[in-house]
């Protein structure tokens, strides 16, 4: 700053306004640029969180929609296939496909005699594996007395190897494929038997105790129907709520009563409405145990209080301009919520029923008490059949031992994140499209 | 001829010193005084008001009002802010009781039914007795149903084409036909402030009231769209009943046959609006007009 003489005052002696102003200018200019760093650097943060947890989850969990196959010469002996020469779908259906492979096998390495030298052939297979000849073979009779080039997976502890999560040079006993297999997939190579190939496996099958047969499909569809559910119900008994609240409850003692349990409720730790459902749904009223019906109801009470509140809160932002424009020409209380007020609220109460929703499908703790964390193989196709979610799904395979869990957790986790950003997306776009302005 | 002249000049001397000692000895009013001056009554009433009060709370806002408004007269209120002239408008459709802590003594006559009646339902009573507010308060729909709206749930219109014709002959009431025929499914929210304001008054004469109250209609307008919606009140004043709360006396000056002035919480004044501007009785009111406060 200059020290000349201050021009404009109105008072001698005393610095004018704007000189006043001049020198504090640089202190707040300095407040101002601090700020903006700190937000800055907390985005930066964020984000570089997200990043750190996209490329880890990404890096681990890209190589579960791949899967190693191998390539069988399969005769499709009529022998084996048919012995009593039935010719019928229940004998194909039931015949030893295992036996084929095995045979097909043998043929690749002749000089396999030994039992533990044929356990270690065999071993290479996924157990899977027979169920895909089966297949083939129920699908196309024309098959049998034939012999064809087919794929089939390779066991877990193989397919790991070749996406390179085993170091072939530790000590046999450190290892899960010991030197006898290590051979026998050298030479399988040299013969271009092994590939990495896409596998829809993941998205088609359910859980399976195999981590190459494992799939997403039944949790994926378990988390669709208890979320469906839960919308279904906590949605209009939620809106319900928050309109009476709001707009018809008297206002007394009983009203703040009840204000005051709902905004606990929405602090309640989830795994306490586990317990309740768990006493309550199952013990009490007899539903079935582990399945979507029960997972919606608990989840439903979990997600009541988030979207009273933020249905309360989104009806109180409708300016009381339009209250009375609807009042002020005659219209009913109710056809002045209906009409005017709820549509207004409508945007505000979906983006709050949308994040509860999302809260719902990461939720785990209420639905371990109530039994989604079964193993469950089958794919649910009902609200009452027994099913787990996504979230258990990624507890399940994260307990699970072997190594190629490890990308099938992350596979998942890659699905639950996906249907969360599609969820808030949906939150925004729907916010955007009834976003009106008064 | 000079005697006839005498007696002229006598005659006008006594009627001049007469109207003087009347002037000198009416009574002055103290300045203190809360009882209402003027004619509270009417030759033609349509609502009748005794000994009106209001709370909000322990609060009282409106004191032992009484007041009778005639039929297809304008009245306007006017007085300084927080004198309780839109709180007691507001009483008239009772649009009061959307606050919990709001209540209501006394008697207010419509047609000589008691609007404060246990069993009367507000929903006839506010279709009855419309209102336009302060701020322009459009809903967020098309220009046509917020005509639409009030014939639509009042049933006033058997089918599209009459609805259509209300709506068309309420906007032109409205003055807002020519501007808007064109655009009816536009949002009413995106007009301009003074077309709102009209799209409101057309909205209130839609459902064809006997009454319309109006809440300083015209405060947030410009000075053009201001004199469209006092020369529409001109124009509505022979159909309806109007009540108009004003801040501009000017516009109470131009608007109403007569005029109420309210003085924290009480009526001191009402009469034809001349009077009350040229000639006012009571101090406060005097001050008032003068601009001497408020």
């Amino acid at each position: 700053m200059n020290n000349t003489p201050l021009k404009h005052t109105n008072e001698p002696g005393k610095p004018s306004t704007f000189d006043v102003v001049q020198k504090s200018l640089a202190k707040r200019r300095a407040a101002e640029h601090r700020f903006r760093f700190y937000g800055i650097a907390g985005i930066v943060l964020a984000l570089a969180f997200l990043l750190v947890l996209f490329v880890n989850i990404f890096g681990k969990g890209y190589t579960a929609f791949v899967q190693t196959q191998i390539r069988l010469d399969i005769y499709f002996e009529r022998a084996v296939l048919d012995p009593d020469g039935t010719d019928t779908e229940d004998a194909l259906s039931k015949a030893d496909y295992t036996l084929l492979i095995k045979k097909s096998l043998s043929g690749l390495f002749p000089e396999v005699n030994s039992r533990r030298d044929k356990r270690n052939l065999y071993a290479l297979i996924s157990s899977g594996a027979s169920y895909k000849l089966r297949a083939l073979v129920l699908n196309d009779a024309g098959l049998v007395g034939k012999t064809s080039s087919v794929w089939l997976p390779v066991n877990d502890d193989i397919d790991i190897l070749f996406k390179g999560h085993i170091d072939r040079e530790a000590k046999q006993s450190d290892r899960r494929v010991n030197d006898r297999q290590l051979d026998f997939i050298d030479r399988l190579v040299a013969e271009n038997r092994l590939e990495k190939q896409f596998s829809s496996t993941f998205f088609t099958d359910g859980d399976s105790r195999e981590p190459e047969l494992a799939g997403i499909r039944g949790a994926l569809t378990g988390s669709l129907l208890t979320l469906l559910g839960t919308f279904l119900l906590s949605f209009p008994i939620g809106v319900a709520t928050a309109v009476y609240l709001e707009e018809f409850a008297p206002v007394n003692k009983w009203t703040d009563f009840i204000e005051i349990n709902v905004n606990n409720l929405a602090a309640v730790p989830s795994i306490v409405f586990g317990l309740l459902g768990l006493a309550m749904f199952i013990n009490f009223f007899g539903l079935p145990r582990s399945t979507p019906i029960v997972g919606c109801l608990v989840l439903t009470l979990m997600t009541l209080p988030t979207i009273i509140i933020a249905g309360r809160a989104s009806l109180k932002s409708v300016p009381p301009s339009i209250r009375e424009a609807a009042l002020g020409i005659g219209a009913s209380k109710l056809q002045t919520i209906f009409d005017h007020v709820l549509p207004l609220a409508i945007p505000g109460m979906l983006t709050g029923a949308i994040i509860g929703m999302a809260r719902a499908l990461g939720e785990t703790a209420p639905l371990l008490m109530i039994g989604m964390v079964a193993f469950i193989v089958d794919i649910p196709g009902g609200f009452s059949d027994p099913s787990t979610v996504l979230p258990v799904q990624i507890y399940l395979w994260a307990d699970s031992p072997e190594r190629a869990f490890v990308e099938k957790t992350s596979a998942a986790i890659m699905v639950l994140l996906v249907f969360l950003i599609a969820m808030n997306g949906l939150a925004v776009y729907l916010r955007k499209l009834y976003e009106r302005r008064w | 001829m000079n005697y006839v002249k005498d007696l002229e000049t006598k005659a006008n001397y006594s009627m001049t010193k007469k109207i003087i000692s009347d002037a000198l000895s009416a009574p002055e009013i103290d300045r203190e005084s809360r009882t209402t001056v003027g004619k509270i009554t009417s030759d033609d009433p349509r609502v009748v008001c005794k000994n009106v009060n209001v709370y909000y709370g322990e609060n009282r806002a409106i004191n032992d009002l009484s007041l009778e408004i005639g039929n297809h007269e304008v009245i306007s209120f006017i007085g300084p802010s927080g004198c309780g002239k839109s709180t007691f408008l507001r009483t008239l459709n009772r649009m009061n009781d959307t606050i919990v802590s709001c209540r209501v003594s006394g008697e207010i006559k419509i047609d000589g039914k008691n609007i404060y009646d246990r069993d009367l339902d507000v929903v006839p009573l506010r279709a009855m007795v419309g209102m336009v507010f302060q701020k322009p308060n459009p809903f967020p729909k098309s220009i046509y149903d917020n005509v639409a709206y009030g014939p639509r749930i009042h049933g006033l219109a058997a089918d599209k084409r009459e609805l259509d014709a209300i709506v068309e002959e309420s906007l032109k009431k409205a003055g807002l036909w020519d501007e808007v025929k064109d655009r009816l499914n536009d949002l009413g929210t995106g007009l301009s402030g003074g077309q709102q304001q009209r799209l409101c008054i057309a909205r209130t004469i839609a459902v064809n009231p006997e009454i319309i109250l109006m809440d300083e209609p015209c405060s947030a307008l410009d000075p053009i769209a201001t004199a469209k919606i006092e020369q529409l009140i001109a124009e509505l004043s022979e159909r309806f009943t109007i009540v108009i709360v004003t801040h501009s006396m000017q516009q109470a000056a131009r608007v109403s046959q007569r005029t109420a002035y309210f003085h924290i919480g009480h009526l001191i004044e009402v009469g034809r609006t001349n009077d009350i501007f040229t000639n006012p009785k009571h101090p406060l009111t005097e001050d008032y007009i003068t601009g001497r406060f408020g």
